[in-house]
């Protein structure tokens, strides 16, 4: 029997019955009965020919299919009866669906499948890992790899189907006709590498072996660089750049998606390319980065053994140079997540919380509506519907509405998607962010898992009371349904000590990024331009040149309109900690070998740098313009080295020795106040050297200029002015001062404000919910109230006895949802900077903040009780 | 026709299948005569319910041991479904007969041994 014949096969079996039982009847009627009576007492004999047309169907192979239509036509038309309650559910559900999808897309995408490439599950990176922890940088165990050990595991080992490498890089990239040079940041990869990440290139071609060699002059541009600098001009491909003043040959572009290792990457070498050729013969020039691909016919630990094995017999070889023993190795998708897996993991939390919200809260509307439908559930039971049919008929409602508010999610995560992408920047290969099946399968995932959280509990509570004592309840409906209700409070007050963690997290990590906007970084932040310039040693080869390079460019930067200060240092505060140096004091006894020498942050700074920033003078001076050169060695050194290594003297005319810079002491002519170097951490301490010395800093100079007005609008006729004095003299890292700190602080705030947007949410459903259970108990209560009225109660003890009703639930919700958190901040302790974890202030808002929404929720059911007409009220009884 | 109910049993779960097939050996029957047949066979002491009795037959013809047909019947100028006996009911038929007598002589064996050893 096929589905198509279903209406037949019903036909068919009406048919057979009917006959059947007419049969009987002639019976009767041939042992005499009259046919009035002989139809009765065939009826008798037959039984319920209605249930036993319904146990026939039951044996039939497409009854159930039969079911679930006839449940899905039902449960449209119940779910169509009340549009209120169906509306807001789909609205809940979609908005939980929609933030639970678009975190999922960002989280897959860079945590779970962060590349575009080939198969990256196949990708693992290779490091050296020393087995003394001293030679590896603190906390981290993944060493970069020398050229001599890449190209021996590559051609000695066989475990991997292929390996490449790659190194950061620099140029100044010039142009033909006169555009500005910029430096840009640079790949070298060897020539396989692309191959073996499966990336081809988006026009022309990638690296050919030939082309990788030292005086290979192949190059490749990102996507991005072709389009913003190059304009999108395919003939580049063919033609030359300059790169450091040397020509190169455009062979290929790469795709718009790549963005390995990451988005700063604007052009490719080869690996060897440029490379002194003696360097890719040592094995303890750790730079390389080691992309392989496993082989699917040996298992990726016997194909690192190998690597390892051979790593150990180069380390014998090389025993007086740096040449690690082991070879560490994870994934490349681990080895991109980053720091971002934190942040994204806390949002995931708190989506899932939300989502927990949203199917409470349609658990509890239908929780209500059961309620409403009582009787009908009774009747329908008493007539013998089966209990588990009944609970299907609730589930597919649930489910109904799940998947209408689950397609509204998913295309309001499609918008969302969009939004935090453009919102979160540091966000590793957000071009790869997009919704794809596995994304649409997470939704459908949770569409039923909303669908049976939000419809069972109710639908077995509704359903769990025998006939008699339902249709009994509902007939007295003054009493309430005792149960049922404190089912709706439990719900409630879960759903809202839910709402307070999220609130409470929320809070606390705001309280945390608020405190770090709002750090004093020591110096002047507001309308301050900084830019960077790094000059060529070659062109560049006498301390005299240098340092008229420095003067005459303070010298007209200083006389432009609009210009407050200028002046010029190495690292600016906020910028990160860069480079530090150990240094004794000549005057002090001598520290005992074996303890670590004190360590301060190195600076250098011209005589208006501190004026420039408004860093104020403790004691002593700042540098003069007579500070220089082969002068007597001069320093500045901030408060906290003071403080700290001349406790209770005077440091004014005391010298450093700086270990690194052996041959003389420095005096010490000024303490300045402190600088924070990274917003977040604490002081260290600083010591500033003179920058008008002659030398040209391997590590830049950084411009700084305060101006009177928006800091960026003068950072185009600054540029023109370094152009004037050497128009082949790239610039970089043009910023403000506002932007060095915010980029350290981007994450907390995308973090911060995301969870709030939860919380928020949450808190709207929260109310949602407390709302509808008042307005249910109102409605179930409105006999007693009425009752109540009658017998002289005034409208405001209404009120309180009403608000007393939702407010409980929300209290304890409260409590409950504080003393959660109070164990639950624990997990974000690490994310949160200068803000106590249990701190009062934060707690005290979210509970004043959910008090006063509950207020607010309950106060117009309350309202609508207390407007109720006592004669009304009764005659509806 | 009044009997004492006690005395009546309901067929026993799981026989009724075979009861239906062993009445269709005779020839094909419709619901009706098979319930009458098994009713009157067992002088009334087995009650044929309706409501189990096509259900059951619906089943069996699910599974293939039994077709049905419409047809007259020949003391009535009307038509009645007709069920039949198909080659996998017959085998399906003695399968059941065999379980049942096993099941059967094992009751026996424990509820009346020393009648056994006799």
């Amino acid at each position: 029997m096929k589905w198509w014949q279903i209406k037949k096969r019903d036909a068919d079996l009406e048919r057979e019955l009917r006959s059947d039982l007419e049969l009987e009847a002639e019976e009767q009627q041939e042992n005499g009965l009259s046919p009035e009576e002989a139809r009765y007492a065939a009826l008798r004999a037959f039984g319920n020919p209605t249930l036993i047309r319904e146990h026939t169907r039951a044996v039939w192979s497409w009854n159930m299919l039969e079911n679930l239509l006839r449940d899905l036509r039902i449960s449209i038309r119940t779910l169509l009866r009340a549009p209120g309650f169906s509306v807001i559910a789909v609205l809940v559900i979609a908005l939980c669906i929609g933030a639970a999808t678009s975190l999922f897309t960002v989280v897959r995408s860079v945590l779970l499948r962060p590349l575009s490439f080939r198969d990256p599950g196949r990708l693992v990176t290779i490091y050296e890992h020393f087995r003394d922890p001293v030679f590896n940088a603190p906390g981290f165990n993944y060493n970069p790899v020398a050229p001599a050990d890449f190209f021996d595991w590559r051609t000695q080992t066989h475990g991997f189907e292929d390996m490449a490498a790659w190194r950061w890089g620099q140029f100044n990239l010039t142009g033909e006709h006169g555009e500005l040079p910029e430096l840009v940041s640079a790949g070298g990869g060897s020539w396989n590498l692309f191959p073996l990440l499966g990336v081809p290139a988006a026009i022309g071609r990638t690296f050919i072996e030939s082309e990788d060699r030292t005086d290979g002059n192949a190059v490749m541009l990102t996507w991005s660089l072709f389009e913003r600098r190059f304009g999108g001009d395919q003939s580049i491909v063919g033609r030359q750049i300059h790169l450091d003043g040397k020509p190169y040959t455009v062979v290929g572009v790469l795709p718009k998606g790549f963005t390995y290792p990451d988005a700063t990457m604007q052009v490719w070498v080869t690996y060897a390319s440029g490379m002194p050729p003696a360097i890719l013969q040592h094995h303890d020039f750790h730079f390389s980065h080691v992309v392989a691909r496993s082989r699917p016919d040996v298992s990726l630990a016997s194909a690192l053994g190998q690597v390892e094995a051979l790593q150990y017999r180069l380390h014998l070889q090389n025993m007086n140079a740096p040449v690690a023993e082991d070879v560490a190795s994870k994934t490349l998708i681990q080895d991109l997540a980053r720091d971002v897996k934190k942040p994204l993991i806390l949002l995931l939390c708190a989506v899932a919380c939300m989502l927990l919200i949203g199917c409470l809260n349609v658990a509890n509307l239908m929780v209500a509506r059961s309620a409403a439908r009582q009787k009908e559930i009774a009747v329908r039971s008493a007539l013998g519907a089966r209990r588990a049919t009944l609970i299907r008929e609730q589930l597919m409602e649930s489910l109904l509405v799940s998947i209408a508010g689950g397609v509204a999610g998913v295309l309001l995560s499609l918008a969302a998607t969009k939004l935090l992408v453009n919102a979160w920047q540091d966000l590793p290969s957000a071009q790869s962010v997009h919704t794809d099946g596995v994304v649409l399968a997470f939704a459908c995932a949770l569409v039923f898992a909303a669908a049976l959280l939000a419809g069972l509990l109710p639908a077995i509570l509704s359903t769990g009371k025998g006939a008699i004592a339902a249709l009994q309840a509902s007939s007295r409906s003054t009493a309430g349904s005792r149960s049922r209700t404190a089912l709706r409070k439990t719900l409630l007050t879960v759903e809202i000590a839910m709402t307070v963690v999220l609130l409470i997290a929320a809070g606390l990590l705001l309280k945390s990024f608020w405190r770090l906007r709002t750090t004093d970084v020591g110096c002047a932040t507001d309308n301050v331009l900084t830019m960077s310039y790094s000059l060529p040693a070659k062109r560049y080869d006498s301390p005299e040149k240098v340092n008229v390079f420095n003067e005459s460019l303070l010298e007209k930067v200083r006389a432009m309109p609009g210009v407050r200060a200028a002046a010029l240092g190495s690292v600016m505060p906020g910028a990160g900690d860069r480079s530090s140096d150990s240094f004794t004091i000549p005057e002090h006894p001598r520290i005992a070998s074996g303890t670590p020498l004190p360590d301060a942050l190195y600076r250098r700074a011209d005589p208006g740098y501190f004026s420039a920033l408004q860093i104020p003078l403790l004691k002593g001076r700042f540098f003069t313009s007579d500070d220089r050169n082969d002068r007597p060695k001069t320093i500045v050194i901030s408060q906290q080295l003071a403080q700290h290594y001349f406790p209770g003297e005077d440091p004014l005319g005391k010298r450093l020795h700086i270990v690194a810079r052996g041959d003389a002491d420095y005096e010490i002519v000024g303490v300045v106040a402190d600088t924070l170097h990274q917003v977040g951490l604490p002081v260290r301490a600083t010591m500033y050297l003179p920058i008008i010395n002659g030398e040209s800093d391997p590590g830049g100079v950084t411009l700084v200029v305060r101006t009177t007005s928006d800091p960026l609008a003068s950072s185009v006729p600054v540029q023109k002015q370094i152009a004037e004095l050497d128009p082949e003299l790239p610039v970089s890292d043009v910023l403000t001062m506002q932007q060095i700190i915010e980029g350290s602080l981007r994450n907390a705030s995308l973090s911060a404000s995301l969870v709030l947007a939860f919380a928020v949410l949450s808190l709207i459903l929260a109310s949602i919910g407390l709302y509808g259970v008042l307005s249910y108990l109102t409605m179930q209560r409105i006999g007693e109230i009425g009752v109540r009225m009658a017998l002289g109660a005034q409208r405001e003890q209404v009120v309180r006895l009403m608000l007393g009703d939702g407010l409980r639930p929300a209290f304890y919700g409260l409590v409950l949802g504080l003393a959660v958190s109070a164990g639950a901040v624990r997990l974000i302790q690490s994310m949160l900077y200068g803000t106590r974890l249990l701190d009062p202030a934060i707690f005290a808002a979210v509970a004043a903040t959910l008090l006063a929404v509950s207020v607010i929720a309950c106060m117009v059911p309350a309202w609508r009780a207390s407007r109720i007409d006592p004669m009304q009220a009764l005659r509806t009884e | 026709m009044a009997k004492n109910t006690q005395q009546r049993a309901n067929v026993l779960q799981g026989t009724l299948d075979m009861l239906i097939l062993r009445t269709l050996v005779y020839g094909s029957a419709h619901g009706h005569e098979i319930g009458k047949h098994i009713q009157r066979t067992t002088n009334d002491f087995l009650q044929m319910q309706h409501g189990s009795l096509y259900p059951a037959l619906h089943r069996l013809e699910e599974k293939g041991w039994v077709v049905s047909k419409w047809e007259t019947a020949p003391d009535r100028n009307r038509e009645f479904k007709y069920y039949r006996l198909t080659d996998k009911g017959k085998k399906q038929l003695v399968l059941e007969e065999s379980q049942w007598k096993q099941m059967a002589d094992a009751v026996a064996r424990v509820m009346w041994p020393a009648t056994e050893e006799n």
